[in-house]
């Protein structure tokens, strides 16, 4: 079910409509929405002139827009060099082991999306997830569940 | 720039630059390639991704010069590197020819059945592919998305994503309205002309579109465009049916 | 807001704070916001209220001090005490004793590893006393969002001293002279580069801010933007007079939305102050700057890429020539450059050209801030004059390496970059010396590798990253960089072979030469730079199928060691296969074949009983 076309025409409406605001366009309809359903890139092209392949092409180059919707928790899990030398990946795999999803995919029950990022800039406490906003660092494989756990309290976490 | 439009310009009051190609001096107007300079003087620079009708892309990386002096020389794409005053070039050096080389084997290894890419290979000495073939026919060479946005106005494929994830696709992977079903996209593409079985004929039997099934066929009663006679297309519907879902995984468990 | 009303006001401020009130300064970086200080800020605020000593003592958000293994760091000015890893329940005593009896809690300062020392003062700490903080110190002292603090510490004073005696030629001569390069990685030197884009013809011309800062394991230009937003736009106000630019644009990336937040604020802030906008403080020169934010993409950070993403299009490099200086931004002449060369002209323009040459080496003049991260003692920003030894950097302001291990490596130059052994800790720091190590500068990433690092997961690490972030318009990039991976891959999962080293260089290098833009010139040196320095820990998983480092998993086995084995049933617990078998007081053993390496029984262990080989 997509959202509703006057939502994004309000969004589209507050910048200038012109090409040179279409990335501002999209990252907004992004943050609101936590992605970017297929009538808004259509709306937004009608809007700007813009081809809708150009609008698609750029909507696919870039890490932050996501084409599909996304769980209502997005966990990112640092991969920058420092984090991947403390031990990230490891901290991946178990997060990918207990939600059972790969990278990129959400939860059945919609919960959680697990995604990556390539920096944080928060070294110091590597390795780190993100959850919602919220750092938490200094992570270690045996508090992923916990962690999970948090947002998920009913359900027992499949690895158990 | 075409070469009449070229003789045309150089007898009028036209700036001309000075360049050397392998050694010749060579006149060249401002704002052309070094790849236009080359051919006008007929040294011939292989090319791929460049064609005359269309803009200047510059991914194949096949028609590599090298330019400057050592040892501050480097390898550029003559085809969108601009002629400059005292321009240094050198077509065949042996960094330009080993990495040509390189280019034209991880080309194979994606569309080892392109008589194109074939005929490069046979001409430029690769004779080994040393890399995992991966048949995925397309090398991202872009002449399809030019043509469909420069050439017909359609604009109904164009690149997607970045990295190892490109590639090329109407938007949402589904039959795009503005696709005329001209076939010019089929019609440049040098992965999907005059395909080839390889170094070797099993059967007397041409196989040579037998990668290439009309996915259109899944959702079409008949063949949906006109090159039905040179080949079979596989690129203009994407939209899963149960049909073409259930070929994509045999095709994926091979 | 003229230059004599300034320079007024600043002496009213520099009055007005006279006043013996001890400042207590929070350090709010992205870093100790994740280590909670905005509550540790509110909850000092509340206990001065409470102790009633709002006359003596205020408290100060400030940018980012750069000791980020230690946070939350708290500074008490003028003094300078420096008290390390504040917990809320510290508040109250360090009110009433520090603040309020000037007496020092020793619990919370900085203790000195091997003479076990107490240190007090932030100028004394080890981490702080053997870097050079022209450009960074000054973070500890501005609160970010308050535009008065950076004109108390002198700022805005050299735009007014360019715009009162210098021209644009002097600008440019000045910067010139001063031998400052680029900071974001390539080194060029920015006098130079700003006279070509003020030399352009073009009625139109713009300067960029670049703080994609793409590197992973880098996070200067972040914390110098979120932490002293007006350095920068100071420096770009120099340049913008010096090229003859009327609009600047801030390029910021998606991933650093406190460094947005603060950015605006200051842009705000600087324009109510008459020091953007038209007619800058009275004066008939007139400059904005707008923000651009970045969408997640590493080549964006790449000048021509960056461009195109401000101009709402895919980040694609454009072939050069020409120039950004030429036609750059819309086709107009541009200028780019990353936020710490900005940061660094008014410094140049206040101390002269001259005080700058005379720190670093020949070629390499001022002063750098790294990110020291990874295996390190003491994790966070330094910034150290050029010509420092990484030996210097790494051992004496980073503590080494923890847990007593052996130093392996330090990764320089992110993605672009090559890891430099122990053979070479003596090199000085310059762009010339660590090109020719095979690494380059970079923007200032330093990642500290020990011996439980795999170089060959590392280079892994470094393709994969690269083979997703190729913007995949040439050929030799995307494809050079995914069969890298793939080569890489194998090796590290067993699958090598006699001869692949060698294909892998040649693949190396050809990626490099045909590959149009920086990005794809420079994915060849992970590669190449691990295989010169480490070959043999190449040859070990090629010819022996073994991972020396412990770290593929392919390749390695969990065991435990008898000997050490205390039977406590920790790792029993948190394995998440149940392949560990034993019971209380008696010697644990993991099954191999259930065991899926997952790292949580090593993790778990206290006693050192895990042995990965």
């Amino acid at each position: 079910m997509q959202p509703e076309v006057a939502e994004f025409e309000t969004i589209i409406k507050k910048h200038p409509q012109e090409k040179k605001y279409l990335m501002p366009i999209l990252q907004d309809i992004q943050a609101k929405f936590n992605y970017l359903p297929q009538n808004a890139l259509i709306k937004v092209s009608e809007a700007l002139e813009v081809p809708l392949m150009d609008v698609v092409s750029i909507a696919t180059f870039y890490n932050i827009f996501s084409l599909t919707p996304r769980g209502k928790h997005v966990i990112t899990i640092c991969l920058g060099t420092a984090c991947h030398v403390r031990g990230a990946p490891l901290v991946l795999e178990e997060f990918k082991r207990r939600l059972n999803i790969r990278v990129g995919e959400t939860t059945e029950d919609n919960l959680f999306t697990l995604e990556t990022v390539n920096c944080l800039g928060a070294c110091a406490l590597g390795p780190i997830a993100v959850i919602d906003g919220d750092y938490y660092g200094q992570m270690k494989i045996r508090k992923v569940d916990k962690l999970i756990k948090k947002f998920r309290p009913e359900k027992r976490s499949k690895a158990e | 720039m075409r070469l009449a439009t070229l003789m045309r310009l150089k007898s009028s009051e036209e700036k001309m630059i000075t360049l050397y190609i392998n050694g010749l001096e060579a006149k060249a107007e401002e704002g052309q390639t070094i790849l236009d300079a080359a051919r006008f003087y007929g040294l011939e620079i292989p090319t791929l991704c460049y064609h005359e009708g269309l803009s200047r892309f510059g991914g194949c990386r096949l028609c590599l010069v090298e330019i400057g002096q050592e040892p501050k020389s480097k390898l550029v794409s003559s085809c969108t590197y601009p002629v400059e005053e005292g321009l240094v070039v050198r077509t065949d050096t042996r960094r330009v020819i080993e990495t040509r080389k390189m280019m034209i084997e991880l080309m194979l290894s994606l569309a080892p059945n392109s008589k194109i890419i074939q005929d490069l290979a046979s001409k430029f000495g690769v004779k080994q592919v040393r890399f995992k073939i991966r048949n995925e026919e397309c090398i991202l060479c872009g002449l399809c998305v030019r043509m469909c946005a420069e050439q017909m106005d359609g604009r109904a494929i164009g690149f997607q994503k970045r990295g190892h994830r490109r590639k090329i696709s109407t938007p949402f992977d589904i039959r795009s309205e503005e696709c005329r079903l001209c076939g010019g996209c089929i019609y440049i593409c040098p992965a999907c002309q005059l395909r080839c079985q390889g170094p070797q004929a099993e059967t007397a039997v041409c196989n040579a579109c037998l990668t290439m099934d009309p996915t259109c066929l899944d959702h079409y009663d008949e063949l949906q465009c006109w090159m039905y006679d040179v080949g079979r297309c596989g690129t203009c519907v994407r939209e899963k049916s149960e049909k073409s879902e259930k070929k994509e995984q045999t095709r994926a468990s091979k | 807001m003229n230059i004599k009303k300034l320079d007024e006001l600043r002496k009213d401020i520099l009055k007005s704070r006279k006043n013996g009130k001890s400042i207590i300064t929070i350090c709010s970086g992205t870093g100790c916001h994740a280590y909670g200080c905005r509550k540790v800020a509110q909850a000092f605020k509340d206990e001065i209220k409470n102790q009633n000593l709002q006359d003596v003592a205020e408290v100060r958000t400030t940018g980012c001090h750069g000791f980020c293994e230690r946070g939350p760091i708290v500074v008490i000015q003028p003094e300078g005490i420096f008290y390390q890893r504040i917990q809320l329940k510290d508040i109250k005593e360090v009110i009433s004793k520090t603040i309020k009896e000037k007496k020092i809690l020793d619990r919370l300062l900085y203790v000195h590893p091997q003479t076990e020392e107490k240190i007090v003062y932030e100028k004394e700490v080890p981490f702080y006393k053997e870097q050079k903080r022209i450009i960074f110190g000054n973070n500890g002292f501005v609160d970010p969002t308050e535009i008065k603090d950076y004109i108390a510490v002198n700022g805005y004073s050299a735009i007014a001293k360019v715009l009162q005696t210098m021209t644009p030629h002097g600008v440019l001569e000045e910067i010139k002279k001063s031998g400052l390069r680029g900071r974001g990685g390539a080194g060029f030197p920015t006098g130079y580069k700003w006279e070509f884009t003020s030399k352009a013809k073009g009625d139109k011309k713009y300067i960029v801010c670049n703080c994609d800062e793409g590197d992973p394991g880098a996070y200067m230009d972040r914390s110098l933007l979120e932490g002293n937003p007006h350095s920068v736009i100071e420096g770009m106000l120099i340049g913008a007079y010096a090229i003859g630019a009327k609009e600047g644009i801030i390029y910021v990336r998606a991933e650093y939305p406190l460094a947005v937040e603060n950015i605006t604020i200051a842009l705000d802030q600087a324009r109510e102050y008459n020091l953007l906008g038209k007619n800058i403080l009275g004066t008939d020169f007139s400059f904005d700057i707008s923000i651009s934010k970045g969408a997640g993409a590493f080549v964006s950070g790449e000048e021509s890429a960056l461009l195109a993403c401000i101009e709402g299009k895919i980040g694609i490099p454009k072939q050069r020539p020409p120039y950004p200086a030429q036609e750059g931004l819309w086709g107009k002449p541009t200028n780019i450059n990353n936020v710490e060369t900005w940061a660094n002209a008014p410094m140049i323009i206040n101390r002269g050209a001259d005080w700058f040459s005379r720190i670093g080496t020949e070629k390499s003049k001022g002063t750098k801030i790294f990110s020291l991260v990874g295996k390190i003692n003491n994790t966070g920003l330094v910034e150290v004059p050029m010509g420092i030894t990484l030996r210097e950097i790494i051992f004496d302001i980073g503590g080494g390496i923890p847990g007593g291990k052996e130093f392996k490596a330090v990764q320089t130059g992110g993605p672009s970059g090559g890891c430099i052994p122990k053979e070479k800790l003596d090199l000085p720091i310059d762009y010339e010396s660590l090109t020719e190590a095979g690494s380059m500068m970079g923007s200032g990433g330093m990642i500290v590798m020990d011996e439980n690092t795999c170089m060959v997961d590392v280079a892994k690490y470094f393709l994969n990253f690269l083979r997703d972030e190729s913007c995949g318009k040439c050929l030799s990039c995307r494809e050079g960089t995914q069969r890298m991976w793939e080569m890489v891959t194998d090796i590290s999962e067993g699958k090598g072979k006699e001869g692949d080293l060698e294909f892998l260089m040649a693949l190396a290098k050809a990626t490099r030469d045909a590959s149009m833009c920086g990005l794809g010139q420079t994915a060849a040196n992970p590669v190449l730079s691990t295989i010169r320095y480490f070959r043999d820990e190449f040859e070990a998983h090629i010819k022996d199928k073994k991972c020396p480092a412990g770290v593929c998993t392919k390749l390695i086995q969990y065991s435990i060691m008898e000997e050490k084995c205390t039977g406590c049933l920790a790792c029993l617990k948190v394995c998440p296969q149940g392949a560990i078998s034993g019971e209380l007081k008696k010697v644990h053993v993991i099954d191999p074949v259930k065991c899926i390496k997952c790292g949580a029984c090593y993790e778990a262990c206290n006693f050192d009983a895990i042995k990965i080989e």
